[in-house]
C-alpha cells in the first residue's frame, strides 16, 4: 500500500475550513484539475481536466471530528482511501491533512501530488475570501453535506 | 547581433558512446566532425543524475537545490527563470523540439502545462511557455498526450502498439525483458524507422527551420528521447550491430564475486539495490533484480543502445543538412550533450539512481561554435556542469548571463578554463519514496570525485565516496574513509560544504513519481 500525506496551515477556524472541505460537492472548486463534482446518495463522480470520470464512494462525512473520507472506485485503482482532516489549531488556525492511501503505490504519488496542490489552492481561496470571515454561514453549510451518509 | 544556435540533447546517453569520445560500437560521424572542428569537453558532469532536476539545471542555469526541482516528479515552476526566455526577449525566435520534461508525465488530473499543450487542438503549441514560441513534445513511446504519439495515433495507429510499454500494470517502471536474452526494458519493435521518435524529432526540427525567416535569430532545442530506455529501436535497424560480437563493457566486473565485492565496499544502497532488497528510487524498475543481469543482456543492452545512438546522429545529420541548405552553416553554433549517463553494465547494473559515478556523471559534451565566430578546435579537460550551458547560451546571442544564473560560459579551451576558473562541479541526488530518502552531495575537482552521504534510510551521514579518476577509471576501489587518503578527503568535503549553492525554500512538492 502507498501512503501520502500532505498538510497545510490555514489562518482560517476549523468551522470555516471545514465547510468546504465537508462538502462533498465542492471539490472541484478547490482541487486543481477536478472541473465537475456530481454527487448521489454515497457516490460521487468527479470528472478532470483531461476528461476522465472517476467513481468515488464517499465513507465519512463527520462534522464533529471534522474528517472526510472516500474511495476511489474506478479500475486503476486496486484498493484507495483518502482522508481529509481538519485540525483546530486555536487563534483561527487550521491544520488540513489530507492523505491518500493507495494500491497500486503508485497511484498514491500521482493522487497524492493532486492532493498537495488541492490544500494549496484551498488556503489561497480561504485566506483571500471574506465571505469565509463568516463562521455562521460556515456552519451551516457544514452541517448539511449533501449526500453524506 | 547574436548567432544562431543549435542546441541538441540527448537523454541518458554516455560518455564512451560517441566515437570522438573513444566509443567503439555506435558509429556518430555527425557529432564526430562536430567535435573536430569544436570543443570537446572530457569531463562535463549533470548536477542531477535524472532528467527533470537535470533539464531544469539546463533551462534555468541553477542547480537544483536553487530551481528547487530536487527530484523526478516535482515540477519546475512555471515562472522559474529561463534562458530560453533570455533569448526570445532580445529577439530569438525559441523552439524546444522532442523531449522537455520540466513536468511530470503522469497527469491524470491535466494539472501540468506541456501536458495541458500537447492536448490543445493546434498542431503545436504556440502559447509561448518557458520562453519558447513554439514547442512540440515527444517521450519514449506512443503512450500519452505528447505530440508524438498523437501523430503517431492519427496517422499510424497500428503503430501505437509497437513500442515496448515502459509502466506495468502497477504503473511501476516496467522490469519485463524482450529481445533476445530477456533483458529488462528490451523489444523488438517493428515500427518504420522513419515513424519512430528520433527521426520525428528531427522531421519537426526541419519543419520548424523551414519556416524561418533567413535573417530569423533563432536558438532551437533538439531533443532526442533516445538512447533511454526502452531499448525498442525499430527492427530494421537491429543488423546494424550484432550484439553476440558486442564485447562487454570495461565498467562490467565480469566475475560475479568480484563484481559484489566491488559492490559491497560502496554505501550499502549500492549492493541492496543489486541483490533487490531496496529499491530506492523510481526510475529503475521496482521488480527487476541487478543480479540476475547476464553477460549477454549487457550485450544486447549495449547493442541496441549503440543502433540508438546511431540514429540521432544520422537524424542530427539530416538537420545539419537542412540548415546549410538555407545557407546559415557558417552563422549557428551547435551544442551536443545530453541530461546525464546510464549504467549501461557498469559494476553489474543498468539504468539510474543514487550512484555518483562515470557512467551517469560523465557525459557527452560537444560545443562546435559557428564558424565565423573563429573558435579554433580545442579538447577541455577541466570540469564542466550543464549548469554552464545557460549563460553559453546567453554569450553566444551576446548577452550578458542573468543574476540568477550559477555557471559560467563554457571555456573555449583549457587556457580559458583555467583562467576563469573551472575548477569544481557539484552534483546532488535527493529522493524519497515511501519513506526510503537517499541525499548525496558530490564534488568532482583536481580529478577526484567525492560523494558525501547525509543521512537518510540507509545512510547514518558517515558514509561517502572516495575515487581518483586517473588512477580509478572505473571507480572500483572506494577511498572514502582510507586513511591514507584522509587529508584529501577533508579537503573535497570542507570545499563541497563550502560550495553548496543557495536552497529554494520552502522545498517544492514531490507531485508525481516522474
Amino acid at each position: 500500500m502507498g501512503t501520502v500525506r500532505r498538510e497545510v496551515i490555514i489562518e482560517r477556524s476549523a468551522p470555516e475550513v471545514w465547510a468546504r472541505v465537508g462538502d462533498p460537492r465542492a471539490l472541484h472548486t478547490w482541487f486543481p484539475g477536478v472541473v465537475d463534482c456530481k454527487v448521489e446518495g454515497t457516490s460521487r463522480v468527479i470528472t478532470t481536466n483531461t476528461g476522465l470520470t472517476i467513481p468515488e464512494e464517499i465513507v465519512t462525512v463527520d462534522a464533529i471530528d471534522r474528517r472526510f473520507q472516500y474511495r476511489i472506485t474506478a479500475p486503476f485503482v486496486q484498493d484507495h482511501l483518502a482522508t481529509i482532516d481538519v485540525f483546530d489549531l486555536g487563534d483561527e488556525r487550521s491544520l488540513v491533512s489530507y492523505s491518500t492511501d493507495c494500491r497500486p503505490d503508485t497511484m498514491a504519488l500521482v493522487i497524492g501530488g493532486g492532493t498537495g496542490a488541492a490544500l494549496h489552492e484551498l488556503r489561497r481561496q480561504l485566506e483571500a475570501d471574506p465571505a469565509a470571515d463568516d463562521p455562521a454561514a460556515a456552519d451551516t453549510q457544514a452541517q448539511t453535506p449533501p449526500g453524506a451518509p | 547581433m547574436g548567432r544562431k544556435i543549435l542546441f541538441v540533447t540527448t537523454d541518458q546517453q554516455r560518455y564512451d558512446t560517441l566515437g570522438c569520445n573513444g566509443g567503439t560500437l555506435a558509429r556518430t560521424p555527425v557529432v564526430d566532425r562536430l567535435a573536430d572542428a569544436g570543443i570537446r569537453y572530457e569531463r562535463a558532469v549533470p548536477q542531477s543524475v535524472v532528467c527533470m532536476p537535470s533539464r531544469s539545471t539546463i533551462v534555468t542555469g541553477q542547480y537544483p537545490s536553487t530551481h528547487g526541482v530536487w527530484m523526478n516528479g516535482v515540477p519546475l515552476p512555471v515562472d522559474a527563470p529561463s534562458v530560453a526566455a533570455e533569448l526570445h526577449g532580445c529577439g530569438y525566435r525559441t523552439a524546444l523540439i522532442g523531449k522537455a520534461h520540466f513536468e511530470p508525465f503522469l497527469d491524470p488530473f491535466g494539472r501540468f502545462t506541456e501536458n495541458l499543450l500537447a492536448r490543445s487542438a493546434e498542431p503545436t503549441a504556440a502559447h509561448g511557455h518557458r520562453g519558447f514560441d513554439h514547442l512540440e513534445f515527444a517521450t519514449h513511446g506512443a503512450a500519452g498526450p505528447l505530440h508524438y504519439a498523437q501523430w503517431l495515433a492519427a496517422n499510424h495507429p497500428e503503430a501505437v502498439g509497437m513500442f515496448f510499454p515502459v509502466l506495468d500494470a502497477m504503473f511501476n517502471v516496467s522490469g519485463a525483458g524482450g529481445g533476445d536474452t530477456d533483458a529488462p526494458q528490451v523489444k523488438d519493435n517493428p515500427i518504420p524507422r522513419d515513424w519512430y521518435h528520433t527521426d520525428w524529432v528531427a522531421d519537426r526540427t526541419i519543419a520548424w527551420l523551414d519556416g524561418l525567416a533567413a535573417d530569423d535569430e533563432w536558438f532551437c532545442w533538439m531533443s532526442f528521447p533516445d538512447p533511454h530506455h526502452p531499448w525498442d529501436p525499430p527492427a530494421s535497424e537491429m543488423g546494424r550491430i550484432d550484439w553476440r560480437d558486442v564485447p562487454l563493457p570495461a565498467g562490467y566486473p565480469v566475475d560475479r564475486a568480484e563484481r559484489e565485492r566491488i559492490l559491497e565496499a560502496k554505501p550499502r544502497h549500492w549492493k541492496q539495490w543489486y541483490d533487490g532488497s531496496l529499491v530506492s528510487n523510481y526510475e529503475a524498475p521496482k521488480e527487476w533484480v541487478p543480479a540476475t543481469l547476464t553477460d549477454d543482456q549487457v550485450r544486447e543492452v549495449n547493442a541496441r543502445n549503440a543502433v540508438e545512438c546511431e540514429l540521432i546522429d544520422e537524424a542530427l545529420g539530416r538537420v545539419l543538412d537542412a540548415i546549410a541548405l538555407r545557407g546559415w552553416s557558417d552563422d549557428v553554433d551547435v551544442i551536443f550533450t545530453t541530461d546525464h549517463g546510464e549504467l549501461q553494465g557498469d559494476f553489474g547494473l543498468l539504468f539510474k539512481g543514487p550512484y555518483h559515478v562515470d557512467g551517469l556523471m560523465r557525459l557527452p559534451l560537444i560545443w562546435r561554435p559557428a564558424p565565423s565566430a573563429g573558435v579554433p578546435p580545442a579538447v577541455v579537460t577541466q570540469p564542466v556542469g550543464l549548469v554552464d550551458l545557460a549563460p553559453t547560451f546567453s554569450a553566444i546571442a551576446g548577452l550578458e548571463p542573468a543574476e540568477w544564473m550559477q555557471g559560467k560560459r563554457l571555456p573555449v579551451d583549457s587556457g580559458d578554463a583555467e583562467a576563469r576558473g573551472f575548477e569544481r562541479v557539484l552534483t546532488e541526488w535527493d529522493s524519497e519514496l515511501f519513506g526510503v530518502g537517499v541525499h548525496l552531495r558530490t564534488i568532482t575537482r583536481d580529478g577526484w570525485v567525492c560523494t558525501a552521504y547525509r543521512p537518510g534510510y540507509v545512510h547514518d551521514g558517515t558514509e561517502g565516496e572516495l575515487y581518483h579518476l586517473a588512477d580509478d577509471p572505473m571507480q572500483r576501489q572506494n577511498l572514502w574513509g582510507d586513511p591514507g587518503y584522509a587529508a584529501r578527503q577533508r579537503d573535497l568535503v570542507a570545499d563541497l560544504w563550502d560550495s553548496q549553492p543557495p536552497t529554494r525554500s520552502p522545498r517544492l512538492d514531490l507531485e508525481a513519481p516522474v
